[in-house]
């Protein structure tokens, strides 16, 4: 078995709004191991991209802990954060929006290395750029364009090059692929995959689409307001969903075939507000077998079946 | 004239955008059409002319810099083409109306959403404000929105909530036609097949004809009953769902069924589509396609792929077939 590389243990976010407390993160716990992929799922609102935000640190946790290789991250002082940021690194969902318009292709590749000190010599840095830009597929005629010039599947490859430009070992990858058409998207979702292979990398896929993390991830943590309602490996979550929000999450996804037709599972109206979220389950309201229990206590993440963790009062696998 | 149920009938249709970087040739000879109560859905990717198609049957193109070259559109009898925005007012909305695909922005801010439902049945039938405000309030709880929240500006509504208040506004006067331009892409999933659903029931009972414009195969299994593949501003696969799910016949179509991660069966390796879709300021001269193909031949870079119909409903424009109709794909056919 290979080692933890990441556990995140009662991670809470919590935002002040006027109207109250915002719970965005809401004590979660989760642990990848190095060179896998752990797949963050959920919809707009639960809270998966500030937890990945608050891994990085682009976020300070209200409470919990951050343990990468042994240490907290929370409890790292400013330089041993910036050392930290060498390994650690995040590629964004819009492409258009995450590179500077006035930089050229290989500034922006080269940035994070001159920034680190890591190659001094202009030259060798130069050829480090190259590299990179061999490494995501971006041909080198390339090098001196703007991000305007580039169509959004490029530009997904300068944001992963710019994220690999230092010693990475560790990617939260937020939404990369839904800005994208399909057949440029299977582009960046095979890169992916090759570059963690050679590279030894570490994800988290963070993405509202369960069939891309299907493709993508060993293990599935499914989020609902700020918590986790199921955890698994890959295989028995889709083999086996559990809770009954990913049961619907799962048959919602449009096929795109005649066959295996999947009974939808409809929900009832939407996600309600993570703004002072009561003490009982967060999902009753929308849910089909809500019944009292639920809207009185809260379910705690129970394991089930081995390594499948389930956050419901009725469904125990 | 000879005499049909089509609602919809679009003929060799030809658009193109002149800006200062040269021509862009936007739509290149597509035919559409489109029988009562059927819902055709039309694919591709960003560029691929999908949108530019769907405006130019509202004669919402705009012009400079948009340019509608040569074609014929006949909506519901009435030949788009000669008509003049009067007339067109009095189209939109009534004959035909369309759902965009940012709920977000499709809405006015500052108007009540019941004054944006009321606004065009007031205009369209001859009815006065306090009835317009009842039937507004009707085609609210229609879409399944609580008809006491007339009164409520767009901000106070959710996303999937904004479209179905699209959906009222688009719905209100009973079009003969809904073009519906990525209505769900913004949605999350459950939302989406909540809206999904809502268009379904709504397209039965108003027997409303529908062109649904998309990107999702999944999404066009679940309310189409014909596709066309679109590429490079033409139509290069076109047949029911089974025809395109089934024998897939363009390599285009084969190549989208390729890149899509299937959720049930995660080994199946994607295969991308290489390269990018060609430069529409410079289209090859041959087939548009060809530069991205597994099967490209001498022939597909000098000229272009004409028709071939495998039956009255489908046909692909690739020269795969001119010789041998029975050419099979790689993977052709899910």
């Amino acid at each position: 078995m290979s080692e933890t590389i990441l556990e995140v243990r009662n991670l809470k976010k919590y935002f002040d709004t006027p109207k109250g407390k915002l719970h965005a993160v809401d004590d979660i716990n989760f642990s990848i191991e190095e060179g896998k992929t752990l797949g963050l799922v959920g919809e707009s609102g639960c809270g998966k991209s500030t937890t990945g935000r608050v891994i990085l640190r682009l976020l300070n946790a209200t409470d919990g802990e951050i343990i990468y290789k042994g240490r907290d991250i929370r409890t790292l002082s400013k330089n041993e954060m910036r050392e930290l940021r060498k390994e650690i690194q995040i590629i964004f969902q819009d492409p258009f929006s995450s590179l500077d318009p006035r930089m050229t292709v290989s500034e922006i590749i080269e940035e994070p290395i001159k920034l680190n000190k890591l190659i001094v010599d202009k030259e060798k840095r130069f050829e480090r750029v190259i590299e990179l830009m061999d490494l995501v597929g971006l041909s080198r005629r390339l090098i001196n364009t703007y991000p305007h010039e580039l169509d959004g599947g490029r530009r997904q490859r300068i944001g992963i090059a710019r994220a690999l430009a230092l010693n990475t070992k560790f990617i939260v990858c937020d939404e990369p692929v839904s800005a994208l058409d399909v057949s440029i998207q299977a582009q960046i979702l095979n890169l992916l995959n090759e570059l963690q292979e050679k590279l030894k990398l570490t994800y988290i896929f963070i993405t509202h689409d369960l069939s891309v993390v299907n493709h993508f991830s060993d293990d599935i943590a499914v989020m609902y307001l700020g918590k986790l309602v199921e955890k698994a490996s890959s295989e028995s979550l889709f083999n086996n969903p559990i809770h009954p929000y990913t049961q619907a999450l799962l048959s919602a996804i449009p096929r795109a075939s005649l066959d295996n037709k999947v009974e939808k599972i409809i929900l009832k109206g939407e996600i309600t507000s993570p703004i002072n979220p009561k003490d009982n389950c967060r999902f009753a309201d929308r849910c089909n077998y809500a019944t009292d229990i639920c809207r009185e206590k809260e379910p705690e993440l129970e394991e089930v079946a081995p390594g499948h963790f389930v956050a419901c009062h009725h469904f125990k696998g | 004239m000879i005499l049909n149920n089509s609602i919809l009938n679009v003929e060799d249709l030809v658009i193109r955008y002149v800006t200062e970087d040269g021509i862009v040739e936007a739509v290149n000879g597509v035919n559409i059409k489109i029988e009562k109560g059927k819902t055709l859905g039309l694919v591709g990717e960003t560029g691929a002319g999908k949108t530019t198609t769907a405006l130019s049957i509202l004669k919402l193109i705009p012009d400079p810099p948009g340019e509608v070259v040569k074609g014929n559109i006949t909506l519901s009898d009435i030949d788009i083409m000669k008509a003049d925005e009067n007339k067109m007012e009095e189209i939109r909305g009534e004959v035909v109306s369309m759902i965009f695909q940012d709920p977000m922005t499709a809405l006015n801010p500052v108007i009540t959403v019941g004054d944006q439902i009321s606004e065009a049945i007031y205009i369209h039938q001859n009815v006065s404000k306090k009835e317009a405000t009842e039937k507004a309030k009707e085609m609210l709880e229609m879409v399944g929105i609580p008809g006491n929240r007339l009164g409520e500006y767009p901000h106070q509504f959710s996303g999937g909530m904004k479209q179905r208040v699209v959906i009222a506004i688009a719905l209100s006067c009973s079009p003969k036609l809904l073009i519906a331009d990525e209505p769900t892409t913004a949605l999350d999933v459950t939302i989406q097949a909540q809206v999904l659903e809502l268009m379904r029931e709504l397209k039965k009972k108003f027997q409303m004809s529908m062109l649904m414009i998309t990107h999702d195969l999944g999404v066009v299994v679940e309310v189409c009953d014909d596709v066309a593949i679109m590429y490079a501003g033409r139509i290069i696969e076109q047949g029911t769902l089974e025809d395109i799910f089934r024998s897939t016949k363009h390599p285009y179509t084969e190549g989208l069924f390729n890149s899509i991660p299937s959720i049930d069966d995660r080994k199946a390796k994607l295969k991308p589509i290489r390269g990018l879709m060609s430069d529409p300021y410079d289209l090859p001269k041959g087939c548009a396609f060809c530069d991205r193909c597994d099967y490209q031949m001498e022939i597909c870079k000098t000229m272009k792929p004409e028709k071939v119909h495998f039956s009255d409903t489908h046909f692909v424009e690739c020269h795969l077939y001119n010789k041998n109709k029975d050419f099979k794909l790689n993977n052709g056919g899910k």
